[in-house]
C-alpha cells in the first residue's frame, strides 16, 4: 500500500523520532511510504481556541496537499490531528461558507488514519515484529479514545511486542491535563490533572510511559522531567518499530 | 428583548482560571471531591452498565429532546391549556426578575411569611431566596444538602449534591453552630445528622402554608408535573402546603407520558446512579380535598430563547440536571463547582451559562468558562441525553473570540498570535522557517537537554513542566537528508 505521512507540526519540530519510527515501521511491514512536504499544520490549535477563520487557511493547505491521488491512504502518528481532521476540518469549511472545500476535507478526513487505526482496521496486523524489551505503561489519550474511538487497537499491538512488560496504568482514560492551550489558560487546573496522571504513572514503577500522541507525551513528560522521576515517555510508533537493538534512548 | 438576570446566580465573580487557582490550592475540598465523584462515578458505571439498551434510551432521550426544541411554542401552549383546565393557573416569566416578583406577589397574597422550598435549579438561577427575603419573606431549602449550603450561607458547588465540597464532620460543625435546634451530642454520623435535619424540618412541613418547587420534567399533553429526589422532603413540600407554586425552565418539557417514561429511566442512573429514585411525584393542576388545593406554574425564559435561537447551541438545552458531565469531568474534579462562578457548573455549566446570559466578549468573566475544558470528551459519553459538550464549547470558544474582533482589550494580544501563527503554518516555507527559529531554543536547554523557564505566556507552561530542547534535525530535514527528497 502506498502510504502518506501526516506527520503532524508538532512531531515534525519537536518529536521526529515518532515519525521516523512510523516510517520505518511501515516500511518494514512492506509498505511504501511518502511524506507529502508541502504539508505544514493541520489547524488544530486555532479550532480548539475559538479561531475559525484563522484556522481555515490551514485547513484548506491541508486539503490542497492530501486530496490527492497520488497514494491510498494518510497516516498520523497522532490522534488528536485526525480527530481534528475528520470532526473539524468540514466543520471550519462550513462556518466559512465553503461547502466544495468542506465536502474535499470530508473525503481526506474519510482516508486520514490514526496508526493504531491503520495497522488494526486497515492493514489488518496486530504483530508488527516488534522487540522492546522494557517495562512500560500506556496511557490512552483522550481524542484517541473519544474522538477516533481507537478502544483497545494499542493495547493489542503492545501485547505482540516481544520482550516488552506491559503494566495497567490506573485511571487510564482521565485526562492528563494538556488539552492545546487549556495548559496555558488554565494553567493550575491542567498541572493538578497532571500530577494525578504523574501519580499514577509513578504507581506502575514502569520506565517509560507511551501514547499514540506526541503532544500528551510532551505534557506528560514534561511533569515527569521537572520532576525528576527518572520515567521517560516513549510514542507507540517507537514501540512498535522497535528491534531491541537501537539505543533505548537517543539524546536529543 | 429582556436582559438575563446578571446578579449572584448565573455571573458570580471572577473569571474561572483565577476562582480555579485558589481551589485546587485547597488540600480538604480536593479530597471531598476527589472521594465524591469518584463514588458516584462508580455507582453510575454500575448500574448503566446493567441496561443492554442504555445507548438506545440515550438515543431516545435526545430525540425526544430535540423534537420538543422544534415544537416548544405549540408544546408550551398545549401545557398551559391543560394546567388551566386543570385547576392550575400559568404565569409566563420573561426574566429572573419577572419570575421573582410573580412569585412574590403570589406567595404576600396568601399572607404567608415563610415557605418551603423542594430543591431547584430554576429558582437559584434566579435568585428567588435572596428576591423573598427582600420583601420579607423566608425560604427554607429542604433538600438536606441544600440546607446545609443554607445554613452555611455558603453556594452549592454541584448541580445534584449541593454540598459535595462539604465532608461530615463540616456538616456537623455546620449544623451545631447554625440550627437552633440541633441536639447537644451531636456526632459526624451520617445518620445522626440526617435525624438532626429531619427532626428540625418536620416542624417547617407542618407550619408551612406555601411550597416553591422547580420541576424535573412537564407533560405537555396532559398538563402533569414531575419532581424526582431521594429524600421525600419534596414529597412533604408538594403535598402539605395549601398553595403550591412551580417555577420551570420552558425547556422541561415532554410531550407525553411515554417520553417521560424514557428520561425516568436516564435520570436516576445518571445522577445518583440508583436504578430508581425513592420519590418520584407528578401532580396535575388541583384535586379537591388533596393536596395543595393552589397551584401555580411559572414558566421561565431568561435566556433560553436566546439559547434556542443558536442551532449549534442550543442542545444545551436538552440538559436534565442530571449532573452526570460534573461527575466524570476531571476539570470539576479539581476546580469544585465555585469556581464556575455560576448556579450552573462543570461542563454543562461552562455550555448553558454564557448562553443564557448572551455570549460576550473575553471582559465577561462568564466567557471564560468555554474554556475552563480540557475537550477531553468525558462528558459527552456520559450525558444521557447525548449532549455533544465537546463541540458545544468549541463552538462557543468562536462565539467569544468573535465577539472580540475589532476591538481592543484582553482577547486583542492573542488574536494577534493566532493571526500570525496561522500565516506562518499555511505555508510550507515559512513553516520551516519557523522551525529554525524554534531550534534555537537548543540554546535555552542547556546540557540536560531540557529547557525549565519560559518566557510569558509560555511561563503558564515552564512553572511545572520542562520542554525538552527542540531535535537538531526536524523530521522533514531527516527525510530530505535520508530520502534525498526537497523539503
Amino acid at each position: 500500500m502506498r502510504i502518506a505521512l501526516f506527520v503532524t507540526c508538532l512531531a515534525d519540530t519537536m518529536a521526529p523520532r515518532a515519525a521516523q519510527a512510523t516510517v520505518t515501521l511501515l516500511e518494514r511491514l512492506g509498505h511504501e511510504v511518502v511524506f507529502p512536504a508541502a504539508q505544514t499544520c493541520c489547524g488544530q490549535m486555532h479550532v480548539n481556541t475559538g479561531y475559525l477563520d484563522e484556522a481555515l487557511p490551514l485547513v484548506r493547505h491541508h486539503v490542497e496537499v492530501f486530496d490527492s491521488p497520488d497514494w491510498d491512504v494518510a497516516v498520523a502518528p497522532s490522534g488528536s490531528c485526525v480527530g481534528c481532521v475528520r470532526h473539524q476540518h468540514a466543520m471550519v469549511a462550513r462556518h466559512a461558507g465553503d461547502e466544495a472545500l468542506a465536502e474535499r476535507a470530508e473525503q481526506v478526513a474519510g482516508r486520514t488514519y490514526e496508526l493504531s487505526e491503520l495497522l488494526v482496521d486497515v492493514l489488518g496486523v496486530t504483530d508488527v515484529g516488534a522487540v522492546y524489551p522494557h517495562r512500560v505503561t500506556y496511557h490512552p489519550t483522550c481524542h484517541s479514545l473519544r474522538m477516533l474511538r481507537v478502544e483497545d487497537k494499542p493495547l493489542r499491538l503492545l501485547r505482540e511486542v516481544r520482550g516488552l512488560d506491559l503494566v495497567e496504568l490506573p485511571s487510564a482514560d482521565v485526562c492528563c491535563g494538556f488539552g492545546g492551550t487549556f495548559a496555558l489558560k488554565n494553567s493550575e487546573v491542567s498541572t493538578a490533572m497532571l500530577a494525578d496522571k504523574m501519580t499514577a504513572v509513578l504507581s506502575t514503577r514502569a520506565e517509560a510511559v507511551t501514547a499514540g500522541d506526541s503532544s500528551c507525551l510532551l505534557h506528560i513528560g514534561g511533569g515527569l522531567s521537572r520532576l525528576r522521576t527518572g520515567v521517560r515517555t516513549v510514542h507507540l510508533a517507537e514501540i512498535l518499530a522497535g528491534t531491541g537493538t537501537e539505543l533505548e534512548e537517543a539524546k536529543p | 428583548m429582556s436582559r438575563t438576570f446578571v446578579g449572584m446566580p448565573l455571573r458570580a465573580g471572577a473569571p474561572f482560571p483565577q476562582a480555579a487557582r485558589e481551589a485546587v490550592g485547597d488540600a480538604q475540598l480536593r479530597r471531598n471531591l476527589g472521594h465524591a465523584t469518584r463514588t458516584i462515578r462508580a455507582k453510575r458505571a454500575a448500574v448503566v452498565g446493567e441496561v443492554p439498551d442504555w445507548e438506545a434510551l440515550r438515543d431516545s432521550g435526545s430525540a425526544i429532546k430535540a423534537d420538543v426544541m422544534a415544537r416548544l411554542p405549540e408544546l408550551l401552549e398545549q401545557l398551559e391549556e391543560q394546567v388551566t383546565a386543570r385547576g392550575g393557573t400559568v404565569h409566563w416569566a420573561r426574566d429572573a426578575e419577572e419570575a421573582n416578583r410573580v412569585v412574590t406577589d403570589l406567595v404576600r397574597a396568601t399572607g404567608a411569611d415563610e415557605v418551603v422550598k423542594v430543591k431547584s435549579m430554576a429558582t437559584q438561577e434566579i435568585g428567588l431566596n435572596e428576591a423573598l427575603e427582600a420583601a420579607g419573606i423566608a425560604a427554607v431549602e429542604t433538600d438536606l444538602a441544600e440546607l446545609i449550603v443554607q445554613l452555611a450561607d455558603d453556594r452549592p458547588s454541584h448541580i445534584l449534591v449541593p454540598a459535595i465540597h462539604r465532608n461530615r464532620s463540616e456538616i456537623r460543625e455546620i449544623f451545631a453552630r447554625e440550627m437552633p435546634d440541633a441536639p447537644a451530642n451531636l456526632t459526624d454520623d451520617p445518620r445522626r445528622l440526617a435525624m438532626a435535619a429531619r427532626r428540625h424540618l418536620r416542624r417547617k412541613f407542618l407550619s408551612a402554608r406555601v411550597a416553591v418547587s422547580g420541576a424535573n420534567f412537564a407533560v405537555a399533553d396532559t398538563g402533569t408535573l414531575s419532581v424526582v429526589e431521594s429524600e421525600g422532603n419534596g414529597r412533604m413540600c408538594l403535598t402539605l402546603p395549601q398553595t403550591l407554586i412551580t417555577v420551570m425552565g420552558i425547556e422541561k418539557l415532554v410531550p407525553t407520558w411515554a417520553d417521560l417514561g424514557v428520561f425516568l429511566q436516564l435520570l436516576p442512573r445518571s445522577s445518583t446512579g440508583e436504578r430508581m429514585n425513592p420519590y418520584t411525584s407528578t401532580w396535575t393542576g388541583v384535586t379537591p380535598g388533596d393536596g395543595p388545593q393552589e397551584f401555580h406554574l411559572v414558566l421561565l425564559d431568561n435566556g433560553r430563547s436566546t439559547a434556542l435561537a443558536d442551532p449549534q447551541g442550543r442542545a444545551a438545552l436538552h440538559c436534565i440536571r442530571c449532573s452526570a458531565c460534573l461527575n466524570v469531568c476531571p476539570v470539576y474534579e479539581r476546580a469544585g463547582g465555585h469556581a464556575y462562578n455560576s448556579v450552573y457548573p462543570g461542563p454543562i455549566g461552562a455550555v448553558l451559562t454564557p448562553q443564557l446570559l448572551g455570549v460576550a466578549g473575553h471582559e465577561d468573566p462568564a466567557s471564560s468558562l468555554p474554556w475552563a475544558s480540557s475537550l477531553c470528551g468525558a462528558c459527552y459519553d456520559a450525558c444521557p441525553v447525548k449532549i455533544d459538550i465537546p463541540t458545544m464549547l468549541v463552538h462557543l470558544r468562536g462565539k467569544v473570540v468573535d465577539a472580540d474582533r475589532g476591538r481592543l482589550g484582553p482577547g486583542a494580544a492573542e488574536r494577534t498570535a493566532m493571526k500570525a501563527a496561522s500565516w506562518t503554518m499555511s505555508d510550507p516555507s515559512r513553516f520551516a522557517a519557523a522551525q529554525r527559529l524554534a531550534r534555537t531554543g537548543r540554546l535555552l536547554a542547556g546540557r540536560r537537554g531540557r529547557i525549565g523557564t519560559l518566557p510569558w505566556p509560555l511561563s503558564a507552561w515552564s512553572t511545572s513542566r520542562d520542554v525538552p530542547a527542540p531535535p537538531a534535525e526536524t523530521f522533514r530535514q531527516w527525510w530530505a537528508r535520508t530520502r534525498g527528497d526537497q523539503p
